[in-house]
C-alpha cells in the first residue's frame, strides 16, 4: 500500500469555471454580486427596488436562482433590464455551469452590473463559487441575532452584510446592535448596511455601495487593459 | 444539505485518478473540511458510503480529517484556534484578526494497493 498525496479542491471543476467567468467579467468590467439569504429574508424585493431606482439607460443584468418557478423572474422583469430565471429543479444552490448556460446568450460587452440571487438557503451557496466580486449576505429582522454564529460559513465569505426590514424593528424583539456583533465576531472585516426595502430607508446607502463597486470594477478593467 | 453532491465531487477526483494509474486500485481517499467549509462531515460520510455502496468503488474509505479555524494577529504574528466565535488575540488583545486556515475542502491524498 502507498499513499499518493493529491492537494485538489474537491469543488475543483466548479472553482476553473468560476475562474473563468470572473476572468471574463474582469475583461469587461462587470460587477457581479451574488445575494445569499435564508428563504423570505428580502432578496427579491431589495432588487425590485435596486432595479426601480436604476437609471433606465443602466446596463445590469439579474440571474435569478430558484428551486421552482419562474415567479422571481417575472417580478423582476417588469422594470425592463434583463432578467434570466434559473430553475433549479431541486438543487440547494447555483454553481458556476448554472450561470455559465445562463449568460450564454447575453452579450457581456452590454452588461456592467451583473446581480446573481442565489438559491434562499444560508449554507450551501457558501461553499460554490459563482465567479462573483462579492457575496452579499441578507438578514432580516425577523430572524434571530445569531444566524451569524449558527451559519458562519456564508457570515465569514460574504464581504457585505445587509440587514433587512428595519421598519419593523420597533415591533420585533430584534437587536440590530447584537446581529451586527454577531456578524463581526463571525467576520470582523465585515461591511454592514441596514434598509428598509418597503420603506425605502436606508436604500441609498445600498445604491452607493453597489455605484462605488461597479466603478472600482470598471477602473480595474481599464488598468487590464492599458 | 449539500454533501452528497460533495460526496459525488470526491468519487469524480478518485475516478479521475484511476484513469491516469490503471493499474493500481485505490482504497482509500483522504479530504480536508475546514469547519468553514459549510460542510457537515457526518451527512458527507453518510452520503459517501451511500452512493459506493453496490458499485465497483465499495468499501473505497473516505477518511475526513477536520481542520479547525485559525487566526493570525496582525499586530504580535500569534496565531490561535478561534474558539466561540471571539476572533480577540489572546496575546495582545486585537479584535481584527484574520483567519489563515479553516475553509478548506480539499482532497489531500490517496492510498494505493500496488
Amino acid at each position: 500500500m502507498s499513499r499518493v498525496e493529491v492537494e485538489k479542491k474537491v469543488l475543483n471543476e466548479n472553482q476553473i469555471l468560476a475562474e473563468q467567468l470572473r476572468e471574463r467579467y474582469r475583461h469587461h468590467g462587470i460587477l457581479c454580486v451574488n445575494l445569499i439569504s435564508s428563504p423570505g429574508s428580502g432578496k427579491t424585493l431589495l432588487l425590485e427596488k435596486t432595479l426601480d431606482r436604476m437609471d433606465k439607460s443602466a446596463r445590469v443584468a439579474v440571474l435569478t436562482g430558484d428551486l421552482q418557478t419562474e415567479n422571481d423572474a417575472k417580478r423582476l422583469a417588469k422594470f425592463g433590464f434583463p432578467v434570466k430565471q434559473i430553475v433549479t429543479g431541486g438543487t440547494c444552490h447555483l454553481d458556476a455551469h448554472m450561470i455559465e448556460k445562463h449568460l450564454a446568450a447575453w452579450k457581456l460587452e452590454d452588461i456592467d452590473l451583473l446581480i446573481v440571487e442565489n438559491v434562499g438557503n444560508l449554507v450551501c451557496p457558501s461553499s460554490y463559487d459563482l465567479g462573483e466580486d462579492a457575496k452579499i449576505v441578507l438578514l432580516s429582522t425577523t430572524e434571530g441575532e445569531d444566524k451569524p454564529l449558527k451559519y458562519p460559513s456564508i457570515f465569514f465569505k460574504s464581504e457585505l452584510m445587509v440587514l433587512t426590514k428595519i421598519d419593523l424593528l420597533p415591533y420585533v424583539p430584534f437587536s440590530a446592535e447584537l446581529a451586527k456583533e454577531n456578524a463581526r465576531r463571525v467576520h470582523p472585516q465585515m461591511e454592514i448596511l441596514e434598509l428598509s426595502s418597503t420603506t425605502g430607508e436606508g436604500l441609498d446607502g445600498w445604491m452607493e455601495w453597489l455605484g462605488e463597486r461597479q466603478r472600482k470594477a470598471k477602473s480595474k478593467a481599464g488598468a487590464v487593459r492599458a | 444539505m449539500h454533501e452528497l453532491g460533495i460526496a459525488s465531487s470526491i468519487l469524480d477526483c478518485v475516478h479521475a485518478e484511476a484513469r491516469r494509474h490503471p493499474d493500481v486500485r485505490i482504497t482509500k481517499v483522504g479530504v480536508k473540511i475546514g469547519e468553514l467549509a459549510g460542510v457537515d462531515v457526518d451527512s458527507l460520510q453518510f452520503g459517501f458510503e451511500a452512493i459506493v455502496k453496490d458499485t465497483e468503488w465499495d468499501g473505497l474509505v473516505l477518511a475526513i480529517e477536520s481542520i479547525p479555524r485559525v487566526q493570525r494577529c496582525p499586530k504580535c504574528q500569534h496565531e490561535f484556534r478561534m474558539a466561540d466565535f471571539d476572533p480577540q488575540c489572546p496575546q495582545c488583545g486585537e479584535f481584527a484578526t484574520q483567519c489563515i486556515s479553516g475553509e478548506e475542502l480539499d482532497i489531500a491524498y490517496m492510498e494505493v494497493d500496488e
